[in-house]
């Protein structure tokens, strides 16, 4: 298949979205799946499709359920209420040794008294591959991940980084139908990160295996992600892909956990049909905005804008639908941007975020100087939640 | 170097003077020529060539043995096992009552579990022997057995076996072939440990032997009674000596292993 699902945000016609597509048969279904250790529930009520080829993240804070979801596809726990189903067969009553699915474990958990090659070959053993088949499944794995040197290695003889991709090896050796990473990247540090995080994509489509991951790490989720769940609770907040749930958050929760917001909360004026207009301070001009949301006269409602989509500037920007005035109270260098922290007149803070496309010291503003803001009317969202 | 004060020093010698004198004099006296315990006679080894030929001694150090033998490899096992489903079992009903009791032994005066073991193996068998001492050690040993196993099974990564399971393994399969091989210096130690408790216990062997079955304590202990004979010196000095070769070793190889992983854990780290 030459279609990554990484450019399913493209939109296109010949985009991987098997979820846009009434047709598609999902790998896996939870159905109304609630799961509680005593008193806490752990997953609440909950409903999902996740399809073929798909790499597909869970994302949240701790606590918020998703390395239980995890564990109930690995077969580690069983949900208290509910189906889960495998290719359309409930797998609930199948023990771990018997599902199709090979989980990477946040700590590796790579067998410690054997060597590289024998921790790929634990799986195969013990399925009904042919024994003289199994060398060359193992070599071949040994290759994917690049370990072909480490291969008589023990686990306590290799680093952090080839140990993370044994991990991947042995759990891909037995080419499952389903592979689930828990947090596989959270012990390497940021670059070595960055670029496994590429070869996790890279393998991923090489092998066109369906990938879960658990993460808390939104960038990587973004990163990697045909699509991100975000949850909390228990319960899935948003199902969408990297760029709808960046540019459609569907709630405050979504908008604010993703990335960086202004939240300014109002009331809604002007409705018509797909615009309104927001009051959220006294003698403040009013917010033009667009939506798809269906909002009531004098209804309470939240602005989300994302601070790239503010423009700062010593005029208002006269294309742009709103402006306000502010003081810029700091700013943040970062090198190729910079995030100015204006207030406005009613108090509100708002981060925009400029590319410093000339030099430090032919900026025209600076700090306690008095700017205008200016964003369209299509740049932020109307959030009821 | 640091300098060792005279508190430290005087401490330090009266601690190793209180644990060792006894041992060193017996270890001297079984080198004793003369027939009288307390009196030097000069140095010889003729208790030692005494003792090869007697054969009451011999035979009870054969049944110790033989005993000890089965009591640590009866003890391991069943000891393993309560430790795994302890730690592992996950909750279950009366687990804490359960856990209790395994390790309850370990604090219950001996006489108290020789009499009870003694009135138990009356109703079941006609006879005592090697076989009711082998169950009786095999009873007292196997909580100790099952408290060195669960420390390690307690740091021992869970994901481990989740990981062996997820890959297709039986849960005994999963056992076998990733927990033991990785708690087996643990129950190795057990095994040791149980073997040790066997080889040198005497009231409980003496409520559950029966004729033919006489260990090593147990005959020590009524040869002593008779008054103590050089023999016994050169005999106890031959059992410090395995002991001490045993205990010795055993450090040794665990050295040697610490050594090798810290060596290469920093090869790992330079060709990373």
């Amino acid at each position: 298949m030459a279609q990554s699902p990484r450019n399913s945000f493209s939109h296109a016609a010949t985009a991987f979205a098997p979820w846009n597509d009434p047709n598609a048969q999902p790998l896996i279904q939870f159905k109304n799946v609630t799961k509680r250790f005593g008193d806490f529930v752990a997953i609440d009520n909950l409903t999902i499709d996740i399809y073929e080829r798909e790499f597909f993240a869970l994302l949240g804070p701790s606590g918020c359920g998703k390395t239980t979801l995890m564990r109930m596809l690995a077969g580690f726990e069983n949900p208290s209420e509910g189906q889960i189903l495998l290719g359309g067969k409930d797998i609930v009553p199948v023990p771990p040794n018997k599902r199709p699915v090979n989980m990477m474990f946040q700590s590796y958990a790579l067998f410690p008294h054997l060597s590289v090659w024998d921790n790929i070959a634990f799986g195969l053993k013990r399925s009904d591959m042919p024994k003289d088949q199994i060398g060359d499944r193992v070599a071949e794995m040994l290759r994917l991940t690049r370990l072909d040197k480490f291969a008589k290695r023990k686990p306590h003889q290799i680093s952090g980084g080839q140990r993370q991709r044994v991990a991947l090896a042995r759990s891909l050796a037995k080419a499952p139908k389903l592979l689930l990473l828990d947090e596989p990247l959270g012990a390497l540090d940021k670059k070595l990160r960055n670029e496994t995080q590429f070869e996790l994509m890279d393998i991923q489509e090489k092998t066109g295996t369906t990938f879960v991951i658990v993460t808390h790490d939104q960038e990587e989720a973004m990163t990697v992600a045909s699509r991100v769940a975000v949850m909390d609770h228990g319960k899935m907040i948003q199902v969408d892909t990297p760029a709808g749930i960046y540019e459609n958050p569907s709630s405050v929760y979504v908008a604010d956990f993703i990335g960086d917001v202004n939240i300014i909360e109002g009331k809604a004026a002007k409705v018509a049909s797909g615009t309104l207009e927001l009051h959220y301070a006294e003698g403040a001009e009013p917010i033009k905005a667009t939506t798809d949301a269906t909002v009531t006269e004098g209804q309470s409602i939240s602005f989300a804008i994302r601070p790239e989509k503010i423009a700062v500037s010593t005029e208002p920007m006269a294309d742009r639908a709103n402006h306000a005035r502010g003081k810029i109270i700091d700013i943040a260098y970062l090198g190729n941007v910079s995030t100015y922290h204006v207030r406005l007149p009613s108090g509100q803070m708002m981060s925009a975020q400029m590319t410093n496309s000339r030099r430090l010291a032919r900026r025209d503003f600076t700090w306690e100087d008095e700017v205008w803001l200016s964003w369209t009317d299509t740049a932020g969202v109307i959030l009821t939640e | 170097m640091r300098r060792f004060s005279w508190f430290n020093i005087t401490s330090l010698t009266l601690g190793f003077a209180f644990l060792y004198i006894p041992m060193i004099i017996l270890v001297i006296y079984s080198f004793n020529g003369g027939r009288l315990v307390t009196v030097w006679a000069g140095f010889s080894t003729k208790w030692y060539g005494e003792l090869l030929s007697n054969e009451d001694f011999l035979n009870a150090a054969w049944v110790t043995i033989r005993v000890a033998l089965a009591t640590a490899t009866l003890a391991t096992i069943l000891g393993t096992l309560a430790a795994y489903v302890m730690i592992r079992g996950g909750r279950f009903f009366g687990r804490t009552l359960f856990s209790g009791m395994v390790v309850a032994p370990l604090v219950m005066p001996d006489v108290i579990l020789g009499l009870s073991l003694l009135l138990l193996f009356k109703v079941m068998f006609s006879s005592a022997g090697m076989m009711t001492v082998i169950l009786a050690h095999t009873t007292f040993t196997m909580c100790y057995v099952s408290v060195v196993v669960s420390s390690r099974l307690v740091s021992f990564d869970k994901s481990l076996e989740e990981a062996a399971l997820d890959l297709g393994a039986t849960p005994f399969d999963a056992f076998k072939s990733v927990t033991l091989p990785n708690i087996a210096p643990a129950v190795v130690s057990g095994w040791l440990l149980a073997f040790t408790l066997s080889l040198d216990d005497l009231v409980i062997a003496s409520f559950t032997t029966g004729p033919g079955a006489t260990t090593l304590p147990i005959k020590i202990f009524s040869a002593v009674r008779l008054g103590v004979s050089p023999e016994i010196n050169a005999l106890s000095t031959i059992m410090i000596g395995i002991v001490t070769i045993g205990v010795i070793s055993f450090s040794l190889i665990n050295k040697r292993q610490v050594a090798q992983r810290l060596r290469d854990e920093k090869t790992a780290e330079a060709s990373a």
